[in-house]
C-alpha cells in the first residue's frame, strides 16, 4: 500500500489519493491533426522505471499534485505542485 | 512427439516413469530466424505453434526473457468465455472458445478445460435492461447465453446471498464457459510448438531491435544478435517498452491486476460465478481452492504484486454474495501486469515499423484470447494482412477514433 | 490423557486447570497452556489426519507455523473451521476437533486407494490423460477427491473489525532476538509495536532451559518484559501474525487472540504504518528426505523439544534422532533429561563435535555417524527405521518415534515481501537477507544467527541414495522427490516450473517445510547451486487469513453505505417503496402494485400535480471571474451569452467527444452559476471540472462547489403545478409572463426559510424544480402537500418520471446513449455547429468517424400492434437465421399510460434518415414489429411546459 505525501496535508495511505495518469500533458490547439490529437488522448509513455504523474488528494484537501514515481519498486522519490517542472534529476 | 495416453502412463508407470519425453527442447539461439517472436507466454507460444502447423513456417524463435509462461499466462483466473458485446469481439472470442474446446485433444496436452458456466448476476433495473440489451446482442451473435431469475440463480449457486446489500434481480449464465488450467495451456503449444521445430529459447532477453530503413530486421538479445525476417511482440504489460525500443508510442497503461486464492475446500462453488456492481468475479479450482480475481491497483504498475486495499475490497465483495466463505482462510495473493488499452480491446497487427508486429495490449482478457490470438496472428504475419477476425483490432484504430469500447454497453466485467 | 505421556513436572501447562475437548467424537483432556496439538500428543494420538491427494496417514509433525500435518477441523466456540493448524490453537474448553480428507474414517479411508495405485498418479498425471471426449467428464471425479476441508454449513454470525495503527518501530517476533530490539527500541523513547504469533513472548526460551547471556531464559524473560511495560511505549499483541508487508512500510496482523478470549469482534485485521521495521521472525527446521519420511511419529527435532519443555509432553518413548547439524544435536540431547528414551543418533555427517559425542555416551545413546537413513516403516505411525551405516550395511532399528532435522531455515518471507533479496549461504545451507530498499532490519536466527562457525556445522540434505520407498518433500500435497525427478527429466527446470508442475509449495503451508528441499532437489538433479536456482517468489499471506477478518465490518449496510433522502422518513410513511438509483434510496413509486401505481402517478402528473423529491440531482456552484469562460469550454453550448436568472440545457463531454452527463446550468449572477448534473454523475463531474480547473487551466480565476447534499428539491409537475406553489406564501410570481420557462428566481418564505426555483421540465408538462435548505425538508415537503391538497397532488417516484420523460423523448444519459455515443448520435449536430471556440471534446467531433452518417443514431419508435410488449435490451435486427445482424438496441422503452401504446428509443444505425421505416425487434428469441417515429411522442410542440 503506498503512502503518498501530499504537499497540504501531508503523508496519507493511498485509499485518500486518486492517480490521474501522465503529468506535464499538454493539450494540442484545435488545429493539429488526427495522428497529433490521438497521441494527445490516447498513447502514453508507460516506462518501467521513473514515471512522473499527478495524483489528487481526493478524500482531503482535493487538491492536485505531480509525483515522481518508480512504477517497478513503487518508490515515491519526489512530490512536486502542479504547474511546476519536475526535479531536475527526475526530468 | 510421443503422445500421451492413458496406456502410455500405465506403461511409463511400470517403468518408473523414466521414459517421458522432455516436454521442449532447449536450443542455442540460431543467427537467423524467418520470424523472431517476443515473450514465451500463451501467446507467443501459439502464435508459434499455428505458424508452424497451418502455415508451414517452422523457422520461428520464441524468446523469453524468464522462464515461459510466467508472465500473465500463468497468473490469471483462467476465465475462458465468449460473452463479448460487439460482433467483432464476440466473433474472435467465440472462436477462441470453440479452440479451447478441441486444445487438449488437438495438442494431445490436457489443458482441463471445465466449461462450467459463467454466471453474471445484476442487482438494479438498469442493470437486467442492460443485461437484456448483452444477453440479445450475444444470441444474435450466435454465442449462448440465457437470461436468469434470482430462483434459478439460486438453483445453480446454492450459496448464493439473494439478499444482499445490493440484492440479486436477476443475471444470465453462458454455459458454455469456463476455466482451464494455466500452465497446461501454455505448456501444452510449448509442447507442440517445439516438436514442430520451433525453438523456443528462454533466459534470453530482447534488448534492443535492429530497424533499417522502416522495417525490422532483427532483434539484440542478451545471448548475442539474432537477425529475423519478422518480429512479432507478444509481451503484454511490457509492449510499451518494446515499443518504445520500435521508436514508436502505444495507448496501452500497465498495471497490476490481482488475483488471489482461499484453502482448499471441498466442492461448494459451481460456475464462475461474478457481478459488477458487487465488484467480483470468483470461481472454484479443481485442487478446491476459491479462486477470487481481484480489482487493479489504481496506479501505473510494473510490480508483479499487489497492494492491500484491493485485498479488502475484493473480499468484502465476495462476502457480500457469498457470505458463507467468511471462515474460509485466503492463503496467498498475486498480481500480474496487464497491458490496459482505453477501450479494453486489444491491439494486433501491423505496425508503424514493416515486418513488426504487435499482438498485445490484451488488459484482463488475455487468456482467453490465447488459441485465437495465435491463430490469427500467425495468419497476419504469414500474409502480411490483418486476419478477418482482427480486421478492427489494429493500432490504427485510435487515430480514427474507430474505437470497440466493450465497456459501453456493459453489465459484465470485462 | 496418557500419565506415561506427559511428565510429573515442569512445562507452561497450569496442571490445575485440566480442559475438556473431543476428538473426532472421542473426549479427551488436556491442561490450559496446551495447544491442540500437544494436548492430543499427551493423549497418545499418533495419527490425526490424511494426507491431500493420496491420503496417506498424517500426525504432527512441528509445534509452529510449519504444521503440515495436524491440521483439523475445529469448533472452539465460534462454529467448526475447516483447516485449522492445530500447533496454533490454544486449547480451550469445551473444543471440538475432527480429521479432514478422509472417507468415511480416520482410520480406515477408502481412497487410500489411490495411495495404493500411487505410481499412476505422478506429478502432472492429468496433464497427459482424462482428455477425451472432455475434461468435464472427469472433472466431477477429481473435485470431490480434491479439497481439503469442508465450507462450514451456513453464514457464520461472527464478527470481525479493522485496526489502523502507526509506530516508530514494528518488531515481530518476540522471542529473544525480538524482545532485545523492543527493550533497545524503547530506551530510546521509540514507540514499539511488538507482534508474537504465540500465546505470549519469550518464542525458544519458553521451551529451552540452555540459559541466555549466563542466565536462566525464564528470569531474563520476566526482566525484559518487566522493563518493556514500564517504558510505557511498548504494545505487545500476542496470538497475531503479521502476514503481509507492503509498500512504505504497511504491515498488515491478523490478530487472533479475541477469539480464545471468547470476545466480540473475534478477530482483527491490522494496518500499521511503520517507521522501521525489526524482522525477528526466527527459523524454521527443515525435514529430511527418506522413505515414508511422512509417517506419523516422524516430527521436526526442535518440536520434540519444544513438546518435552514447553508442554511437558513425551513425544515417544524409543526415540531415534536422523539429524544432519549441531543445533539439532542440541535439541535431542535435551530428550533424555525430559524422560524421552533416545536410542541412537543418526547423522550423515562423518566427523562430529567431540562434545556432543560425550554427552550422546553420557545417555547411553547409540551414534551413527556418517550414516544415512533409508527408509521408515508402520502402517499408522513410525515403528522402525531402516538406515545405512557409515560402512553403507543396511541396518534396522526399531523405534515410535523420529526425531529428523535437515537443518535451520530462515523466516524470511516478510523481508523478501518487502523486496528484500535474497542470498544463499554455503555454511548455514539457507538463504539469508542480503538487501531491501525499506527501512527493515533483520535479527536473530532469521539473520542466521543461530550458530558461529564454530558452532554449526551442516551435512548433506540430499534425498537417501537408491531407494525403493517413496520419499516425500511436501507432506501437504503428496510430492516426492520422484515428482521433482520426473519434472526435470521433462525438461521443467526452472524452480517456478517445478512448482507449478509438481505443486511443492503451492499447498496451505506454503512450502515452509518443503521448498528449501525442493530447490535444493532441483539443483542437485540440474548440477545448480541452491543459490543460482533461487527461491519461488513470497507473497501474502504469510499465514492464511480469515476471509471475514480481511473484510473486517465491511458487511452488508457497511459494505457500501446507502445515500438516503433528507425526508426519507416522511416518503416512507406515505407509503414509498425504496430502491437503490446510483446509490441514493429513492422511491420508486408509492403503493403496494408496481405497474399499478406507476400508471396512476403517471397520469395525475399529466392531469394535476405531482410531486417528486429530485434532492439528489447534482448540484455544483462555479463562481468568480472566469466562470462564463470556465464553463463554456465544458458545456456544448454558449454559456457567455445566458442572461441572468435564466436556464439553459445542455451537455458535457469527454476529451474524446463521448456525452458523460447532461443538465441544465442557471446564471446567478454575471460571475456565479449553478450547474445541475445527473444525480449518479454529481460527485464525479465535481471532480472532473476541478481536475479541468487545477491542472489544465489553473489560471482561471473561479471555485467549484459541489452543494448537491445541502439542497433539497422537490418538483412540482403538472397542469395544477403553478397553483400549488402560488398558494406558498412568499412565492415569487410564477406567471408566464415573470417566470417563463427555463427561468431562475431565489427568494426566502415567509417563514424566513430561503429558497430558490428554476422552472425546468423533465415531464413535458408546467414544472417548476423548488430547493430549500435540506435541513427543513420535511417540513417543506408537508407544507407543499398541503397545499396541493385542494389541486389533487399526489407523490410520484422514479419509475413514473422515467416514462414522463420518456413520452416526451427526453434524453437519459447513461440509458439512452452508452460510451460511444457522441452529440451527433443524440440528435445536438446543430450545436456543435453553431458552438463558438474550443471545449472539451470539440477536436474529437472534427474526426471523419464521428461524423458517419451510419453510426446508431437515437430514434423513437412504437410498436404497430400498439400493446405488444418491448423492454429496454432489444435489439433491432436485419435478416434471419446465421444472416441477422443487429443494427442497434432499444435504450428505453414503455407502455404508455398518457398515449395508451407502447412506445420507446433506440439506438439505431443511420436511425435519422429512417423515419416511417418498419423495424424488427429481437428480445430473447421473439420478434416484435415497430416503426421508427418522432420521438417528441406527447405534445411535440411543447405547448404543455411553456404554458
Amino acid at each position: 500500500m503506498l503512502r503518498l505525501d501530499c504537499p497540504f496535508c501531508g503523508t496519507r495511505d493511498e485509499a485518500e489519493f486518486r492517480c490521474g495518469g501522465d503529468a506535464h500533458v499538454e493539450r494540442p490547439g484545435q488545429d493539429v491533426s488526427d495522428a497529433t490529437w490521438a497521441d494527445y488522448l490516447f498513447n502514453h509513455d508507460n516506462p518501467k522505471g521513473l514515471h512522473l504523474e499527478r495524483w489528487c488528494h481526493v478524500f482531503g484537501c482535493g487538491q492536485w499534485f505531480n509525483v515522481a514515481r518508480d512504477t517497478l519498486t513503487h518508490e515515491i522519490h519526489a512530490v512536486y505542485y502542479m504547474g511546476e517542472a519536475a526535479p531536475e534529476r527526475y526530468r | 512427439m510421443k503422445g500421451y495416453s492413458a496406456f502410455s502412463l500405465i506403461r511409463n508407470a511400470l517403468q518408473g516413469h523414466r521414459h517421458w519425453q522432455p516436454l521442449w527442447r532447449n536450443p542455442e539461439p540460431k543467427r537467423s530466424y524467418d520470424v523472431v517472436i517476443i515473450g514465451a507466454g500463451g501467446h507467443g507460444l501459439a502464435t508459434a505453434y499455428y505458424l508452424a502447423s497451418k502455415h508451414g513456417i517452422r523457422n520461428v524463435a520464441v524468446l523469453e526473457k524468464g522462464y515461459l509462461g510466467g508472465g500473465n499466462s500463468g497468473r490469471n483466473t483462467q476465465v475462458t468465455r465468449s460473452n463479448y458485446f460487439w460482433p467483432q469481439s464476440a466473433a474472435f472470442f467465440d472462436h477462441s472458445l470453440k479452440l479451447y474446446e478441441g486444445l487438449g485433444l488437438d495438442l494431445n496436452f490436457n489443458i482441463m478445460f471445465s466449461q462450467r458456466g459463467v454466471l453474471t448476476v445484476a442487482h438494479s433495473q438498469h442493470e437486467i435492461e442492460m443485461m437484456r440489451r448483452w444477453t440479445n446482442a450475444l444470441q444474435i451473435n450466435r454465442v449462448d447465453s440465457e437470461l436468469l431469475t434470482p430462483a434459478e440463480i439460486r438453483q445453480i449457486e446454492p450459496l448464493i446471498n439473494l439478499h444482499s446489500r445490493f440484492p440479486v434481480v436477476g443475471g444470465y449464465i453462458q454455459r458454455r464457459a469456463g476455466i482451464s488450467r494455466h500452465d497446461a495451456v501454455v505448456w501444452g503449444f510449448a509442447r507442440a510448438a517445439s516438436a514442430l521445430g520451433v525453438d523456443i529459447i528462454q533466459q534470453c532477453e530482447v534488448t534492443g531491435l535492429d530497424i533499417t530503413d522502416g522495417a525490422v530486421t532483427g532483434v539484440q538479445t542478451n545471448r548475442g544478435d539474432i537477425d529475423a525476417g519478422k518480429v512479432c511482440i507478444a509481451v503484454a504489460g511490457n509492449t510499451s517498452m518494446l515499443a518504445a525500443m520500435a521508436g514508436f508510442r502505444v495507448p496501452i497503461v500497465s498495471m497490476a491486476l490481482q488475483a488471489m486464492v482461499s484453502e482448499p475446500v471441498k466442492p461448494c462453488l459451481n460456475t464462475m460465478l461474478g457481478s459488477t456492481t458487487i465488484h467480483m468475479y470468483v470461481s472454484q479450482s479443481d485442487r478446491g481452492e476459491i479462486v477470487l480475481g481481484g480489482g487493479a491497483d489504481a496506479y501505473p504498475s510494473y510490480a508483479q504484486r499487489g497492494g492491500i486495499p484491493i485485498v479488502e475490497e475484493n473480499v468484502a465483495a465476495v462476502l457480500e454474495l457469498l457470505p458463507a466463505f467468511s471462515s474460509l482462510r485466503l492463503m496467498r495473493q498475486w498480481a500480474g501486469i496487464n497491458d490496459i488499452t482505453p477501450d479494453t480491446t486489444p491491439i494486433m497487427g501491423s505496425t508503424p515499423v514493416r515486418n513488426l508486429y504487435i499482438s498485445g495490449g490484451w488488459g484482463t482478457g488475455g487468456y482467453k484470447a490465447i488459441p485465437a490470438g495465435g491463430d490469427t496472428m500467425a495468419y497476419t504475419i504469414a500474409n502480411d494482412e490483418p486476419h478477418a477476425l482482427i480486421r478492427d483490432f489494429g493500432l490504427d484504430r485510435f487515430e480514427r477514433g474507430a474505437l470497440i469500447d466493450e465497456g459501453a454497453a456493459s453489465g459484465v466485467a470485462h | 490423557m496418557r500419565r506415561a505421556l506427559r511428565s510429573e513436572q515442569g512445562g507452561r501447562i497450569d496442571r490445575s486447570k485440566p480442559l475438556d475437548f473431543v476428538f473426532n467424537g472421542k473426549a479427551m483432556q488436556g491442561y490450559a497452556g496446551d495447544t491442540l496439538a500437544s494436548a492430543l500428543l499427551a493423549n497418545g494420538v499418533r495419527m490425526v489426519s490424511r494426507s491431500f491427494k493420496f491420503h496417506r496417514p498424517r500426525g504432527i509433525v512441528s509445534a509452529g507455523v510449519e504444521e503440515s500435518g495436524g491440521l483439523l477441523a475445529v469448533d472452539h466456540g465460534t462454529g467448526l473451521q475447516p483447516i485449522v493448524r492445530s500447533t496454533q490453537m490454544p486449547l480451550v474448553d469445551g473444543l471440538r476437533a475432527e480429521s479432514q480428507n478422509c472417507f468415511p474414517s480416520l482410520n480406515f479411508d477408502l481412497l487410500r486407494i489411490f495411495d495404493v495405485t500411487r505410481s499412476l498418479w505422478p506429478a502432472g498425471f492429468y496433464n497427459k490423460i482424462f482428455k477425451w471426449p472432455n475434461w468435464h467428464v472427469y472433472e466431477w471425479a477429481v473435485r470431490r477427491a480434491a479439497g481439503l476441508g469442508r465450507l462450514p454449513d451456513g453464514a457464520r454470525s461472527a464478527r470481525f473489525c479493522h485496526m489502523n495503527a502507526h509506530c516508530d518501530v514494528l518488531v515481530v517476533g518476540g522471542g529473544p532476538s525480538g524482545l532485545s530490539a523492543a527493550l533497545q527500541a524503547a530506551r530510546a523513547g521509540e514507540d514499539v509495536l511488538l507482534v508474537e504469533l504465540d500465546v505470549e513472548p519469550g518464542g525458544s526460551l519458553l521451551h529451552d532451559a540452555s540459559g541466555l547471556d549466563g542466565q536462566p531464559p525464564l528470569a531474563w524473560l520476566a526482566r525484559t518484559l518487566a522493563e518493556l511495560q514500564a517504558t510505557g511505549n511498548v504494545r505487545i499483541l500476542t496470538l497475531a501474525t503479521v502476514v503481509g508487508y507492503y509498500d512504505c512500510n504497511v504491515l498488515t496482523i491478523h490478530d487472533r487472540v479475541a477469539a480464545y478470549r471468547r470476545e466480540d469482534p473475534i478477530e482483527v485485521f491490522w494496518k500499521v504504518r511503520a517507521g522501521r521495521v525489526v524482522l525477528a521472525t526466527g527459523a524454521i527446521e527443515q525435514p529430511l528426505m527418506f522413505g515414508n519420511n511422512d509417517l506419523p511419529g516422524i516430527m521436526l527435532a526442535g518440536a520434540m523439544q519444544k513438546y518435552a519443555g514447553r508442554y511437558a509432553v513425551r513425544c515417544g518413548q524409543r526415540v531415534v534422532a536422523v539429524i544432519n547439524n549441531d543445533l539439532a544435536w542440541r535439541s535431542v540431547l535435551a530428550l533424555p533429561g525430559a524422560g524421552i528414551g533416545l536410542d541412537a543418533i543418526i547423522d550423515s555427517r562423518h566427523s562430529i563435535n567431540d562434545a556432543l559425542l560425550d554427552q550422546a555416551r553420557e545417555h547411553g545413546i547409540d551414534v551413527f555417524p556418517g550414516a544415512s537413513p533409508v527408509a521408515a516403516a508402520g502402517s499408522t505411525a513410525v515403528r522402525k527405521l531402516q538406515f545405512r551405516d557409515h560402512d553403507g550395511r543396511a541396518r534396522t532399528i526399531a523405534c515410535d518415534a523420529i526425531a529428523m532435522s535437515g537443518g535451520l531455515s530462515p523466516t524470511l518471507h516478510l523481508y523478501s515481501q518487502a523486496g528484500g533479496r535474497l542470498r544463499y549461504d554455503q555454511r548455514l545451507a539457507c538463504f539469508l537477507p542480503q538487501e531491501c530498499r525499506q527501512d527493515v532490519v533483520v535479527t536473530g536466527a532469521a539473520n542466521g544467527e543461530f550458530a558461529t562457525p564454530e558452532t554449526y556445522n551442516i551435512g548433506s540434505r540430499k534425498p537417501s541414495a537408491a531407494n525403493s520407498s517413496v520419499q516425500w518433500v511436501d507432506f501437504l500435497h503428496d510430492v516426492t522427490v520422484s515428482d521433482v525427478e520426473l519434472a526435470c527429466r521433462e525438461n521443467l527446470r526452472s524452480v517456478e516450473h517445478v512448482k507449478r508442475y509438481t505443486t511443492t509449495g503451492m499447498a496451505a503451508d506454503q512450502g515452509k517445510t518443503s521448498n528449501l528441499n525442493a530447490l535444493t532437489l532441483l539443483g542437485e538433479l540440474t548440477g545448480r547451486s541452491p543459490g543460482e536456482v533461487g527461491t519461488t517468489t513470497f507473497r501474502p499471506m504469510f499465514m492464511p487469513v480469515t476471509m471475514g477478518a480481511i473484510a473486517g465490518v465491511r458487511r452488508g449496510e457497511f459494505y457500501a453505505p446507502a445515500k438516503r433522502l433528507a425526508a426519507h422518513d416522511w416518503h416512507a410513511t406515505q407509503g414509498a417503496v425504496f430502491e437503490d438509483y446510483g446509490g441514493w434510496q429513492r422511491p420508486a413509486y408509492y403503493g403496494s402494485d408496481r405497474d399499478a401505481c406507476v400508471r396512476r402517478e403517471t397520469l395525475l402528473v399529466r392531469q394535476a400535480a405531482g410531486l417528486f423529491d429530485a434532492s439528489p440531482l447534482g448540484k455544483i456552484e462555479v463562481q468568480g471571474p472566469d466562470a462564463a469562460e470556465f464553463l463554456n469550454r465544458i458545456y456544448i453550448h454558449s454559456v457567455p451569452t445566458l442572461k441572468q436568472g435564466k436556464v439553459r440545457y445542455s451537455l458535457m463531454l469527454n476529451e474524446n467527444g463521448i456525452i458523460i452527463d447532461d443538465g441544465v446550468f442557471v446564471r446567478l449572477a454575471d460571475d456565479h452559476f449553478l450547474l445541475n448534473t445527473t444525480s449518479a454523475g454529481a460527485n464525479a463531474i465535481a471532480a472532473w471540472l476541478e481536475e479541468w480547473q487545477q491542472c489544465e487551466w489553473p489560471r482561471m480565476e473561479l471555485v467549484i462547489n459541489p452543494v448537491t447534499s445541502q439542497w433539497a428539491v422537490v418538483t412540482v409537475a403538472g397542469p395544477r403545478a403553478r397553483d400549488v406553489l402560488c398558494s406558498l406564501a412568499g412565492m415569487t410570481d410564477l406567471s408566464t409572463q415573470a417566470f417563463p420557462h427555463m427561468s431562475f428566481a431565489s427568494g426566502v418564505f415567509e417563514d424566513g426559510c430561503p429558497y430558490r426555483i428554476q422552472r425546468v421540465s423533465f415531464s413535458g408538462e408546467l414544472s417548476y424544480e423548488l430547493s430549500v435548505p435540506a435541513n427543513r425538508a420535511t417540513g417543506f415537503f408537508e407544507r407543499i402537500w398541503d397545499a396541493g391538497q385542494p389541486f389533487g397532488i399526489g407523490l410520484f417516484g422514479i419509475e413514473s418520471l422515467m416514462i414522463l420523460r420518456l413520452e416526451k423523448g427526453f434524453l437519459h444519459v447513461g440509458g439512452d446513449t452508452d460510451t460511444t455515443s457522441n452529440p451527433f448520435d443524440a440528435g445536438f449536430g446543430r450545436v456543435i455547429s453553431n458552438k463558438r471556440g474550443d471545449f472539451i471534446g470539440a477536436r474529437s467531433l472534427q474526426r471523419a468517424e464521428d461524423r458517419r452518417n451510419d453510426r446508431r443514431q437515437l430514434v423513437g419508435f412504437e410498436v404497430v400492434d400498439r400493446d405488444a410488449v418491448v423492454l429496454a435490451g432489444a435489439h433491432v435486427v436485419t435478416g434471419t437465421g446465421d444472416a441477422r445482424r443487429s443494427e442497434g438496441f432499444v435504450t428505453s422503452a414503455c407502455h404508455s399510460p398518457t398515449l395508451a401504446r407502447t412506445i420507446g428509443l433506440a439506438l439505431l444505425e443511420r436511425g435519422f434518415e429512417r423515419g416511417g421505416e418498419e423495424i424488427q425487434l429481437y428480445d430473447q428469441g421473439r420478434l416484435v414489429t415497430a416503426r421508427i417515429v418522432d420521438a417528441r411522442f406527447y405534445d411535440p410542440q411543447g405547448e404543455r411546459m411553456h404554458g
